[in-house]
């Protein structure tokens, strides 16, 4: 094992940097990252072993104990939950004998839960050894469980491939695209180099103009100017990155997926004209662990432009320099802020970093960094090739051009949409085929739950702003059951425990939110939730603590209805049960624990 | 008009914040100008014989006594007050909240360090004791709290403060000093 392990330091050049990759290769060859690797790492990197056991204990997919030769991971997010995820754990825990959280006792099988893996509209989905599994239902649980037990290799498990790329013979997954609606900007036919060619022949400071004069505006959620963000990079002395943001976490978006799979070219395009706008030389695509798929595929893209030299050195001969390494992240909904997302790719613990000062001045390596998302990167490159005025006379006056939606939950059609921005939520249902609707989730569990009497607002960053998740909820389902209570569980789980209130705030709203679905809530306790929701967003450091009790809070505002039914008149009510509680003692003892009051 | 009634009990608690009462020194002589003791440490008396209008509580909730006590103190009392941090949080004693009841008891009476010879393997079951709970519980998981005076212990100066402006109905002036803990 230690030779092993310091030969895979050795591979990523013994650069402390790369830790997360390192810690990726020991997780999937030996199953966990256990103390005695951390300390052959730790010696082989000239780290001290906790900085090692802090990144290993920060994401999820890294395990101190041996995970089973099959892991699988259930995704338990809201809307696999809603296509019946209940059924597909039972039928794993019932074949395999565990529960999940638990390992076979021949080690073969170990069930986790995970959040959402980005295949909303392909649910039930998990993972099983990295492999995306879509639509279980029992019958494909015997199956699975099945071939696990025959020792099939998990990618042989797969028997259809998806559209398009999914097929590729360097991805060969079951995933669909589900592209319902291609628009005018990034699902439009694409040719790869128009872009690079005609950026090459501007100078930087021209390229900067053109993102400017379009309006484009960040594609992540948070709206902010990409020409803007290019232009504050690029006034910055010394060395320059280029981050791409393919971290996409937020429940319910899924739309990154499937440009990075459409559209990998398009990307590293985009990538690229970023990095002469602003001086770079070097970008990075950090891209989701759940992704880990479609890594050969993107290699193999990235591959295909060097030959053509459109990626490398001397690009089309215009004298100019830049590449692009995929950093794979293990885990972590946080990362998908820009801050976690640098700390992350430097293999550190993805904990959101204090600013000012900004990215744009201290990023990735402490050098200015433009940090963008996919969507907004293929977006650019459009612009370069059609003009900033193409662009920006699509959409609204605020949000120019399209969005990528990806929408899931109770509708007849879900998948991915490019639409202008503007169109109403009515609008978005009509086009999904959604009906007897009792809410729909804009933007994520970081958004809005939106009631029926606001689906004319418009989808834009000036009403209503998303980085494209959109959850339709049928009136059949319980809000908070299904839905808040989901997403609380979401948040608690992934806070980076940084901020005090964002650490213990989420697990105390998540708590409340379980007691009154229980029945055991009263008046009170609303109140105090909306309370502490106000406190928890304006004493956060990110964007997650700033936006974890919207779930909450937005459904105390537009359903308070909802809880009222269920919330008791009274003062005060307790849900302490002393029988059930000196059970356990007794029992040790050997006493009755029969109670007399 | 008679003086009003104070109850004091510790529960799952260590009795300092008992000694921080009694840390309001010379205090003690006015205290009682102010006010009357009913059950409580301080005058041992054992059960209540009145209805009071203040019940003080120190500790949390580690067994079916303090469970019993607590509520004879809401039905009794007017006014609850948690203090110190093993009212309000549970405290030292809910740091076994982690850890099944089952290896507590395994740890107290088999294999600790300082068992000793326990070669029949006895663990205390007679009826007269408490029944040890799950886990320790905050007091108001079990009762209506209704004022909570943080500290461990509490400083004596900020009980002194909060009982007077109780039992004056003057309004309560805490300095910042009184409730820092660092």
């Amino acid at each position: 094992m230690k030779d092993r392990i310091i030969n895979i330091v050795e591979t990523y050049g013994k650069d402390p940097g790369r830790l997360m990759d390192i810690l990726l290769k020991v997780q999937a060859e030996f199953g966990c990252v256990s103390h005695e690797a951390i300390t052959i790492i730790a010696a082989a990197l000239h780290m001290s072993e906790v900085d090692v056991m802090q990144t290993r204990s920060f994401y999820h997919f890294f395990t101190c104990r041996p995970v089973g030769k099959y892991a699988v991971y259930l995704n338990n997010s809201v809307v696999s939950m809603l296509m019946g995820m209940g059924d597909v754990q039972d039928e794993f825990e019932k074949l395999s004998g565990v529960k999940v959280g638990e390992k076979t006792a021949d080690g073969l099988i170990s069930l986790h839960h995970t959040a959402c893996i980005g295949m909303n509209d392909q649910e039930p989905a998990a993972l099983i050894n990295g492999v995306v599994f879509t639509e279980l239902n029992r019958d494909k649980v015997r199956a699975l469980v099945a071939d696990m037990k025959a020792g099939k290799a998990a990618q042989d498990m797969v028997t259809t491939y998806g559209d398009g790329n999914n097929a590729n013979p360097l991805m060969k997954t079951m995933v669909k695209n589900n592209i319902r609606k291609a628009g005018a900007v990034v699902l439009a036919e694409y040719c790869m180099g128009k872009g690079i060619a005609k950026a090459l022949s501007m100078d930087a400071r021209g390229v900067i103009n053109e993102v400017k004069e379009s309006n484009l505006r960040g594609r992540g959620g948070a709206g902010f100017p990409t020409g803007m963000k290019w232009d504050f990079c690029s006034r910055e002395a010394g060395d320059h990155y280029v981050l791409c943001n393919a971290d996409e976490g937020e429940p319910g978006t899924f739309k990154d997926r499937v440009l990075l799979t459409e559209r990998a070219g398009m990307l590293f395009e985009g990538m690229t004209i970023g990095g002469y706008a602003i001086g770079a030389k070097e970008g990075v695509l950090y891209l989701r662990n759940e992704y880990t798929y479609m890594k050969a595929y993107l290699e193999s893209v990235l591959s295909d432009m060097r030959s053509k030299n459109f990626l490398g050195n001397n690009i089309l001969g215009k004298g100019f320099n830049f590449d692009i390494r995929i950093q794979m992240g293990a885990g972590a909904y946080v990362c998908g802020e820009e801050s976690a997302l640098i700390e992350s790719s430097e293999g550190k613990r993805g904990e959101p970093r204090n600013r000012p000062p900004f990215p744009v001045q201290k990023g990735y390596k402490n050098k200015p960094t433009i940090v963008n998302n996919v969507e907004t990167f293929c977006s650019s490159v459009r612009i370069i090739e059609n003009g900033g005025a193409w662009y920006g006379a699509l959409g609204t006056s605020e949000s120019a051009g399209t969005k990528l939606l990806s929408i899931s939950g109770d509708c007849k059609l879900p998948g991915v949409y490019e639409i202008e921005w503007g169109m109403s939520i009515k609008e978005m249902l009509e086009m999904v085929g959604a009906e007897n609707v009792q809410a729909v989730q804009v933007a994520g569990p970081s958004g809005i739950c939106l009631p029926p009497s606001q689906f004319d607002r418009k989808i834009a960053l000036e009403d209503l702003p998303t980085g494209g998740s959109m959850i339709v909820i049928g009136k059949n389902r319980d809000l908070l059951k299904d839905v808040v209570l989901n997403f609380m569980e979401f948040f608690a789980d992934e806070s980076c425990g940084s901020c005090v209130t964002c650490r213990s705030f989420n697990m105390i709203l998540r708590n409340s939110i379980e007691k009154i679905v229980s029945g055991h809530g009263i008046r009170k306790d609303v109140e105090d939730m909306a309370a502490w929701s106000e406190i928890l967003r304006k004493t956060t450091r990110c964007g997650l603590g700033q936006t974890s009790s919207n779930p909450i809070s937005t459904t105390i505002k537009n359903f308070r209805e909802v809880y009222d039914a269920r919330v008791k008149n009274v003062d005060y009510q307790s849900d302490f049960d002393m029988q059930a509680s000196v059970m356990a003692s007794c029992e040790v003892v050997g006493r009755s624990s029969k109670v007399h009051e | 008009m008679s003086k009003p009634i104070i109850a004091t009990t510790s529960l799952a608690g260590c009795f300092g914040c008992h000694m921080s009462i009694l840390d309001i020194d010379d205090r003690i002589l006015k205290l009682i100008e102010l006010v009357e003791f009913n059950k409580s440490p301080i005058d041992d008396i054992k059960t209540f014989t009145k209805e009071c209008d203040i019940g003080i509580i120190e500790g949390g909730c580690c067994n079916s006594e303090n469970v019993h006590v607590l509520k004879e103190f809401r039905k009794h009392c007017k006014i609850l007050i948690s203090l110190g941090e093993c009212a309000i949080m549970g405290g030292l004693p809910a740091m076994r909240n982690g850890i099944p009841v089952k290896e507590c008891l395994d740890e107290a009476y088999l294999n600790g360090p300082t068992v000793g010879d326990n070669t029949e393997k006895i663990m205390p079951n007679d009826e007269e004791l408490p029944m040890i709970l799950d886990k320790v519980y905050p007091c108001h998981e079990i009762v209506k709290i209704d004022y909570y005076l943080p500290g461990c212990a509490p400083r004596a100066d900020l009980i002194w403060a909060a009982v007077v402006a109780l039992v004056t109905g003057d309004t309560l002036n805490i300095p910042y000093e009184l409730v820092k803990f660092d």
